[in-house]
């Protein structure tokens, strides 16, 4: 069992997310860095559906009360044990009965994920342990963890994994999560409402992230974007930026009246009457999950091929991350 | 990317996701098509296909591209388009649904006064408003006409157990209201809101800018699924259950909330066929013959 002395700013169990929902109006959820989340299982011999921590901007105070094996990835942040000793990121480190483990705030990035060996053990709901807030659905209770919690450890290793602490993540295959940075997204979807001019400037001119940024989406600051002239179809509604409400994917764009851009994340609103104008590949939005407000994006447009290719290259990450831990 | 050959739009949501958009307008015509084809492409049950998700006059579908080229959906898409281009005589399994509904009942009235700053006409009710906006003498004849002919859910999402819906009723007799200018902070639970040509019930309390009208007594969203209709789902709304919203006043409001909350109320549902052709050739007769099943329990 692990004790949350105190909570951290916003941490929530999460693990890869719940497919099958999306109909009903019901998110994927799952971690925001799916790389970080995933890498972090690997390190302790987790399967990869092992739920953990994801942790943001604040982390929390917890306490073990039984001896395991722990890994901190994601966001760059002080993680120390009560006598001050520093847990290594990217590692696996051996934890024992009775010792508090203290995370600070955030110096690079927005996200740590702290994964437990065999997994931290909530109810499956919907096919998944991941937190969706929102609608009280998942994790513990469907919330954010409170001081006083008590988190029950599961047994979701890997048949045959050990409990190994010291296995680092080499630094070639660690992201890093520069201020300003480039976000690939494929253009789709309704962006045949915006104008030849609107398109040039979204791919052209850098975003900000402001302070509106969450699990449900991230809001972007930049230059305006116009849409084409229409006479409203029947059912769109009068601003040229409505449609007919439709699906909104995981990681797409929209601009409502033009003024702000947002991208909707893993908790996303399932669907919406905004013109949608384009998605952010998988891969990156790893890399939104660890941006925060005045970070800078400059979107690049790219074709579904490097989506998948991009996709791929994570998953060899991955995969190189995985065999470390198992040798 | 290539249109299908009936017209629709195809585009590609990233890695993940295939978005299809059959017309810019909503049509009920356009609705039963997406609700057949993405019928259909459930009962083909294609491995890595993870999500089907009909919007009014579009849909999309997410993958797991590990199973499931995101680009290997696009032909079978344009495969099932062309077998239901020809569908004249479209149908759908359709349910048939009992919503009792409040109408200007205190806790939306309530909440809709606190938020006047935001609406259109401050001085007037959203129902005063919509009644005036649609050509009613006054809030009576409005209620009349939204509760006498059912509503058919034309989306399900937004947040679990929003269903947008709209009313079997021809595009002259439809009921449009604009959105508040600026959305509400806090609507509540179970409200039962009119925005464009939708109505929806709000499952959770919450932000909306739905023209508030009532309040059901009913759930449409059970986290916990107690009530006997949730056990297989938290939600209540399908794509293309109809609804048929029953004003009714504050005891049986008082009553039914009783037989929630002992949590062994059970929703008067009945499965049928909708017939969009035999609906277009006579709106109120097909309706009366749809509502039949309810009057018989």
């Amino acid at each position: 069992m692990i004790e949350v002395v105190a909570p951290g700013l916003h941490s929530s169990v999460q693990d890869r997310g719940r497919s099958g929902y999306y109909a009903v109006g019901v998110p994927p959820s799952g971690a925001m860095d799916l790389f970080a989340h995933d890498a972090a299982n690997a390190l302790v011999g987790n399967a990869p559906d092992a739920a953990g921590l994801e942790i943001t901007f604040l982390g929390p105070t917890l306490t073990f009360q039984v001896a395991t094996v722990i890994a901190v990835t994601g966001a760059t942040v002080d993680v120390a044990f009560s006598n001050g000793r520093r847990i290594p990121l990217w590692t696996s480190q051996l934890v024992r009965a009775g010792q508090t483990v203290r995370f600070a705030a955030m110096s690079s990035g927005a996200r740590a994920y702290l994964a437990v060996r065999g997994g931290i053990d909530t109810p499956v709901v919907m096919g998944s342990r991941s937190t969706y807030s929102l609608s009280g659905l998942g994790g513990l209770d469907g919330r954010t963890l409170r001081a006083g919690d008590l988190l029950q450890i599961g047994t979701d290793v890997l048949p045959g994994s050990r409990h190994r602490p010291g296995v680092q993540v080499p630094d070639e295959l660690r992201p890093t999560y520069p201020a300003e940075q480039e976000i690939r997204v494929v253009p789709g979807l309704c962006d045949y409402r915006l104008t030849g001019e609107a398109t040039e400037v979204l791919y052209s001119t850098p975003y900000a992230v402001t302070v509106e940024a969450n699990r449900t989406g991230y809001r972007f600051q930049g230059e305006p974007l116009e849409f084409l002239d229409r006479t409203a179809p029947f059912g769109a509604g009068h601003d040229p930026s409505n449609v007919v409400n439709l699906g909104y994917p995981v990681g797409s764009i929209q601009a409502p009246s033009g003024t702000e851009l947002i991208c909707l994340l893993r908790d996303a609103v399932t669907g919406g009457g905004y013109a949608t104008i384009g998605t952010v590949i998988s891969a990156d939005l790893d890399l939104i999950a660890q941006s925060k407000a005045p970070d800078q994006v400059l979107f690049r447009p790219v074709s579904v091929e490097t989506a998948l290719a991009e996709r791929a290259v994570r998953a060899r990450r991955l995969a190189a991350i995985r065999q470390l831990a198992l040798i | 990317m290539p249109a299908f050959d009936d017209g629709s739009r195809v585009s590609f949501g990233a890695d993940e996701f295939v978005f299809v958009e059959l017309s810019a307008e909503m049509s009920l015509a356009t609705t039963l098509r997406v609700i057949a084809i993405t019928d259909e492409l459930r009962n083909r049950e294609i491995p890595g296909l993870v999500d089907i998700c009909p919007a009014h006059v579009s849909y999309m579908v997410r993958v797991s591209p590990e199973e499931l080229d995101p680009r290997d959906v696009v032909p079978r898409l344009a495969d099932i388009h062309r077998a239901a281009a020809g569908s004249v005589g479209l149908t759908i399994r359709a349910r048939v649904i009992d919503l009792p509904i409040f109408y200007n009942d205190p806790w939306t009235h309530e909440t809709l006064m606190r938020f006047r700053d935001r609406h259109q006409a401050p001085d007037l009710t959203d129902l005063e408003y919509s009644a005036r906006l649609n050509g009613f003498q006054d809030v009576d004849e409005l209620i009349a006409a939204h509760s006498s002919s059912p509503f058919i859910a034309t989306f399900i999402g937004f947040v679990p157990g929003n269903a947008e819906s709209y009313q079997l009723v021809p595009r002259d007799r439809q009921l449009e209201v604009p959105k508040y200018l600026r959305p509400r902070t806090d609507t509540p639970a179970r409200a039962l809101g009119h925005g464009g040509a939708f109505t929806t019930i709000y499952p959770v309390r919450g932000a909306g800018g739905f023209q508030l009208f009532g309040r059901s007594p009913l759930p449409v969203f059970d986290a916990g699924q107690r009530l006997p209709d949730f056990a297989d789902s938290i939600v209540l709304p399908r794509s293309g259950d109809i609804f048929k919203y029953r004003p009714i006043d504050r005891d049986e409001y008082d009553d039914l909330r009783r037989q929630v909350e002992q949590g062994d109320f059970r929703y008067r549902i009945h499965e049928t066929v909708f017939d969009l052709g035999a609906f277009t050739a006579d709106p109120v007769g097909y309706n009366r013959t749809l509502l039949e099943v309810l009057a018989d329990d």
